[in-house]
């Protein structure tokens, strides 16, 4: 697989794919299983995939008491919508750890022209807030597929979010939570880039490094926001003097939040810690290009502020 | 008593339709299923003499009927249609649909553009805001009334069933929700994905005035709406998914994408040559 893919593509392929080998995987979904990619998973266990409809507060009891007779539910639609449920998740399935799979897709303003109310913009926020949950974010297909995988044999609930938009494959070491892939070498800056961002957070610091800036940054794939890992963690803050976070996802609470509360409360030298994202504002209309532009989630708008 | 009346809406709906289809294309992306299937539910409440009282010269007085979208994804037909009976949004800002900076967002945003009177898009919360304005009337003693245009995919959603419980309780006799029943979502058939029947009994049964109507005849739909009731009103809106253009009729591909440069020409001539579905019966 080299060309690009949309990790909510990926998502889909993988669960139809693991479905043979895990009998106890079920898939729900509430009416988006063309968008989720559920749909790859219904076609083939038409037996074990629920179809909902516009029910998602239903859909995430029904997983939990699934989940309770020993199924592993994944449930299916935007990000926006499933956390916007965010009661029934703290209570049915955070508190409960419950073994349920939530695949949030549809994630950050590179989703474009529908606007604020399709975008998951919150959701890293809202679920790392709830104790059990681990919160991933692939930014590739290969790393989805891991994810996927990886989600169905950990006994608890995950988070996976997705984007609409097409990825690049990065070839990356196999995935092992709380070990951020590297990407690239650097010195004294880091850019931790999390789903969508990696390619924009590469090429920058490539750009940084050729055009004599003097900067240099290191590039790693934060492809998770919970728990972090306090041994890659303090590695990582020994190491770099400046850590930045680029997501596609407002900076208050996310991935950026998670590592700056860690580094302020753990880092042995203290450190500055750069949150770069949507910044505390809503969605908008506008092709996904103009948005991520806006935003400053290209790599010449990230080239152009750290130049 | 009002065919000439309908004979008039009736001959300012191809250009509607036109617009929504023009908007949808250039924007390229958005949802002409479910837009062309309330393009007479919409126009009936607002258009000139049609069922609500309000001035739309005056858009934000305080004391004026509202609607609420609530199936938010069917805003260029709440936009064209607003733009036809008078409130500042010009034709150019018609084909902003969707564009950076547009007061015309892909689901309406009540903080950019006043006359839509709820931010919707994430389905199942308009009729609760239609039913807090209700309220509000009641408090204020103002002697108007509120609709919401729900899906019926839309209407899956517990809220909304929240609300049948609720607005019955509160003798809310100013409240009427208008359900867009043409039979799709996105997953498939509604009444495969996930059926809401028997739908009249149910909301009977909750303590609401039900009526079902051809939600493409005018004559109905006014005769529906325009009636008094001392019970929350449901009216049932029989309708079809892409109203208009044949090959998007009753076609759940059509929820939402753009048609291309071809297909809107095909679209186009056939909305421009039937001037007669408002007439249906
Ligand atoms: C809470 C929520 N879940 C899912 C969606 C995604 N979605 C947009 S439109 C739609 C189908 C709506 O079907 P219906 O209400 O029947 O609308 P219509 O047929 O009139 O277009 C869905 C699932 C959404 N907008 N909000
Ligand atoms: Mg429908």
């Amino acid at each position: 697989m080299s060309g690009k893919i949309a990790t909510r593509k990926s998502f889909g392929m993988a669960l139809a794919d693991f479905g043979e080998k895990y009998k106890d995987v079920v898939c729900f979904d509430a009416d988006l299983s063309k968008s989720t990619m559920s749909i790859l998973f219904a076609k083939k266990y038409p037996g074990r995939f629920f179809e909902m409809g516009i029910q998602e507060a239903n859909m995430i009891g029904c997983a939990a008491g699934m989940s309770f007779m020993g199924k592993i539910p994944f449930i299916c639609s935007f990000g926006a919508f499933l956390t916007g449920r965010f009661d029934q998740i703290r209570m049915s399935i955070g508190y409960a750890n419950a073994n349920v799979k939530l695949i949030g897709t549809h994630c950050g303003v590179a989703i474009g022209e529908d606007g604020h109310s399709q975008m998951g913009l919150e959701d890293i926020a809202l679920m790392r807030s709830i104790p059990n949950m681990v919160v991933l974010q692939p930014a590739d297909d290969k790393e989805c597929r891991e994810m996927v995988e990886w989600a169905i044999n950990h006994q608890g609930p995950v988070y996976l979010r997705l984007t609409r938009q097409e990825l690049p494959q990065f070839n990356m070491d196999k995935f092992i939570p709380g070990i951020f892939p590297q990407l690239k070498m650097g010195e004294k800056m880091a850019f931790l880039a999390t789903g969508g961002m990696l390619e924009a957070a590469l090429n920058a610091a490539e750009g940084l490094a050729k055009k004599g800036t003097g900067k240099n940054p290191a590039v790693f794939n934060a492809n998770l926001a919970k728990p972090l890992a306090d041994n890659f963690m303090m590695n990582l803050a020994d190491k770099y003097e400046t850590l930045v976070v680029f997501e596609d996802h407002t900076v208050m609470g996310g991935t950026g939040s998670a590592i700056a509360e860690w580094v302020s409360q753990n880092a042995k030298i203290p450190r500055r810690v750069i949150r770069y994202g949507v910044n505390d504002s809503f969605g908008e209309s506008g092709t996904p290009e103009a948005l991520l532009d806006k935003h400053g989630l290209t790599a010449t708008k990230i080239e152009n502020y750290f130049s | 008593m009002n065919n000439n009346l309908f004979v008039q809406w009736a001959d300012q709906t191809p250009q509607i339709r036109k617009n929504i289809l023009q908007m949808i294309a250039k924007a390229q992306s958005g949802h002409p299923g479910g837009s062309l299937s309330c393009v007479e539910i919409i126009y009936t409440l607002m258009a000139p003499n049609g069922v609500m009282k309000y001035n739309p010269k005056k858009p934000l007085e305080r004391e004026r009927d509202r609607f609420v979208l609530s199936k938010g994804h069917a805003c260029p037909t709440l936009y064209a249609v607003l733009s036809a009976v008078g409130h500042d949004i010009s034709q150019d800002e018609l084909m902003s649909l969707r564009q950076l900076g547009s007061r015309l967002q892909g689901h309406p945003d009540r903080a950019r553009l006043p006359y839509v009177e709820a931010s919707t898009g994430s389905l199942g919360q308009g009729a609760s805001i239609a039913q807090g304005i209700a309220m509000s009337y009641k408090l204020d003693s103002l002697n108007h009334r509120v609709f919401a245009l729900l899906g019926d995919g839309e209407m899956q959603e517990g809220q909304i069933w929240e609300v049948a419980l609720s607005a019955p309780h509160q003798k809310l006799d100013n409240l009427t929700l208008i359900l867009d029943y043409n039979k799709g979502q996105i997953d498939g058939p509604t009444n495969k994905v996930l059926s809401l029947d028997p739908l009249t009994d149910k909301w009977r049964s909750f303590g609401w005035e039900v009526s079902e109507v051809n939600g493409h005849s005018y004559s109905e739909l006014y005769t529906a709406l325009s009636k008094k009731s001392p019970r929350p009103q449901m009216v049932i809106a029989h309708t079809i998914k892409g109203r208009g253009v044949s090959f998007m009729e009753g076609n759940t591909d059509w929820h939402g994408r753009a048609p291309n440069v071809k297909e809107l020409e095909l679209a186009l001539q056939e909305v421009a040559a039937n001037r007669q579905i408002g007439l249906s019966n």
